[in-house]
């Protein structure tokens, strides 16, 4: 098991399996939709994985990026008229460059500060989103038009299982390939001690904004995804509450870990879906949930359990 | 115009003064744990909704006061009992994610217990306002303020005159010195949260008939907090009442003279140009970081 964790070829190839034969197991339209949120999660866990659990820097602000890319196509494609594709490309854009202007100053600041700026940036963009009402439609949410690409409309559940599956793959493929680059390489050695990797010539500010950029890049484009898939989007796409569920995402399967980020996900999706039938102790076993893994498990999921397994064997 | 004026900054003193209770809460936490308590907004939701809830089962007011203080500072024992002690040697990462686990579970329960309505809590001392240079301020706004003086009084004198104050500052300086001098630090760690879920206790019932109390009215009231103890320099009591009061008369004035919707920006806002051009906060010790 540690071996094909290990292996760069043997966990994404596990993944590929996993996503080429779910559908099997899928009995219908609401499988697939459970899915599909579970796959836009794991995209979002491991983009912030990077930064969190490889660079130590925390962020409780990017369901903001995640609300910027799903409002910015929406409102371009829908409102404005641009061709879907142009949308996307824009939203993205625009969140890579705010993400790089926000960086510096935001990164110089360590733990307990950082955490409060970064939750000031995402409920800032929540507010502006509820409040704008002529442009986004205020706290009742907009409808955002289906993705056309070359004549072809991108409808239904089985379709986009196939893009967010497919968008899943490259994303873990780019993760575990930024990892095992110097990029990665200097990314932990600012975790391990950023004086110490001063010191030694690593421009940490530099990798600090790159991956800070990146992550906010790929939440920002799951958020177009949303936008697109749902046709229908609301300020609670960038809420405080869903930056925590990023964050915790993360943290519960396994901060440095890009395939814990996607269990953390699995989990925390499919949560919520267990729990309907005891709607009003959602939160309540959420939270209880929440607690314990961090108190037992403070690693998280995957690397608590392959470390009990390495002893064991 | 100067009645316009004094109106907001009196609202804004007031609100600023409950906020300046809940910075202290995280001043005081962070003192002795160095723990950010995201819970911290929990305390006043307790608070004010125990206190409603006794009072309608015919409790009088004072009582119900009374026991709805104790009840956070008994949660606020559990918490760090619970909670934060197994967890003493995690990173703080997994300690931020702890306390809003704690946050949400608390948030749960009093949703299960209490529904998710708004409540009100009546007045301590009738609604007819008092008129002040044109301005009209409710008579709650006075023990709001009252309340809240005594409160940073007494934890004045707890602090500097008292052995187990001292003992607590000791700690929040060098835990393991003062731990070698004899003090019992875990003592003083289970204090701290218990004196924090008080001050929390007390502002949420302050504030409860003023803005109304629900099940949910942490996650916004302990932010605010937050931010009055981030922007007065993590860990300085004057701080955190000095950060409080800046927020809560900004927020009015931000209400009165710009635009409502963005009240509650205003604290962001602030938050952020404060952290990118003082990154301690005003009050916040500087200095290189020890390796």
């Amino acid at each position: 098991m540690g071996k094909l964790m290990n292996q760069r070829t043997g966990g994404l190839g596990l993944v590929a399996v996993v996503i080429v034969l779910l559908p099997w197991f899928l009995p219908n339209i609401f499988y697939y939709d459970v899915a599909i949120h579970v796959g836009i999660n794991a995209i979002v866990a491991v983009g912030l994985n990077l930064l969190i659990g490889y660079a130590g820097q925390i962020s409780l602000g990017h369901a903001g990026f995640f609300g910027l890319g799903a409002y910015g196509s929406g409102i371009l494609a829908g409102t404005y008229g641009w061709h879907p594709v142009l949308a996307l490309l824009a939203a993205l854009i625009g969140v890579g460059v705010l993400a790089f202007i926000v960086a510096r100053p935001i990164l110089r600041l360590k733990g307990h500060y950082l955490a409060m700026a970064t939750l000031g940036l995402g409920i800032l963009v929540a507010i502006v989103l509820r409040a704008e009402t002529w442009l986004t439609g205020g706290p009742d949410g907009m409808i955002v038009p289906s993705f056309e690409i070359f004549g072809w409309t991108l409808m239904g559940e089985t379709t986009w299982y196939w893009i967010v599956g497919g968008l899943l793959l490259v994303t873990v493929w780019l993760a575990l390939n930024i990892i095992d680059s110097p990029v990665g390489r200097a990314l932990r050695s600012v975790h391990g001690s950023e004086v110490a990797a001063q010191v030694a010539g690593v421009d940490t500010t530099h990798y600090k904004v790159l991956v800070f950029v990146i992550s906010a890049v790929f939440a920002a484009l799951m958020g177009v995804v949303t936008a697109f898939y749902s046709g229908f989007i609301t300020p609670d796409l960038a809420s405080f509450f869903h930056s925590i569920e990023f964050v915790t995402m993360v943290v519960v399967g396994g901060m440095a870990s890009t395939f814990g980020a996607i269990i953390g996900a699995v989990i925390l999706t499919l949560l919520p879906q267990l729990l309907t039938g005891f709607d009003e102790y959602e939160a309540m076993v959420f939270g209880a949930i929440l607690m314990a893994t961090m108190i037992f498990l403070p690693k998280g999921l995957l690397p608590s359990l392959a470390a009990r397994l390495r002893k064991g064997g | 115009m100067l009645a316009e004026f004094l109106q907001y900054l009196f609202t804004g003193i007031t609100i600023g003064a409950t906020y300046a209770l809940v910075g202290l809460g995280f001043a005081i936490i962070y003192n002795a744990s160095h723990v950010i308590n995201f819970a911290q907004g929990e305390f006043l939701m307790i608070g004010g909704m125990s206190t409603v809830m006794l009072t309608a089962m015919g409790v009088p007011l004072p009582v119900a006061i009374l026991l709805a203080v104790a009840a956070s500072a008994v949660i606020g024992i559990a918490l760090e009992k619970l909670a934060i002690e197994p967890a003493k040697d995690a990173d703080i990462v997994p300690l931020i994610i702890i306390t809003i686990g704690a946050s949400i579970f608390l948030r749960g329960v009093a949703q299960v217990i209490w529904g998710k309505e708004f409540h009100a809590l009546p007045s301590f001392s009738g609604d007819a306002p008092v008129v002040i240079g044109g301005a009209t301020v409710l008579p709650q706004s006075f023990w709001v303020l009252g309340v809240s003086i005594a409160v940073v009084v007494a934890l004045g004198y707890f602090f500097n005159r008292t052995l187990i104050g001292k003992a607590m500052i000791a700690t929040a300086f060098n835990k393991d010195a003062a731990r070698l001098m004899g003090i019992n630090t875990r003592f003083v760690l289970m204090l701290s949260f218990a004196l924090s879920a008080i001050l929390g206790a007390v502002a949420g019932i302050l504030v409860a008939p003023i803005t109304f109390t629900s099940y949910d009215i942490g996650i916004g009231l302990g932010l605010k907090g937050f931010v009055a103890a981030v922007i007065g320099g993590l860990g300085s009591g004057v701080g955190a009442i000095v950060g409080g009061l800046i927020l809560g008369i900004s927020e009015a004035m931000a209400a009165g003279y710009i635009s409502s919707e963005y009240k509650d920006a205003v604290a962001f806002i602030l938050i952020l140009a404060i952290l990118f051009f003082l990154p301690s906060g005003l009050f916040g010790t500087r200095g290189a970081e020890r390796v």
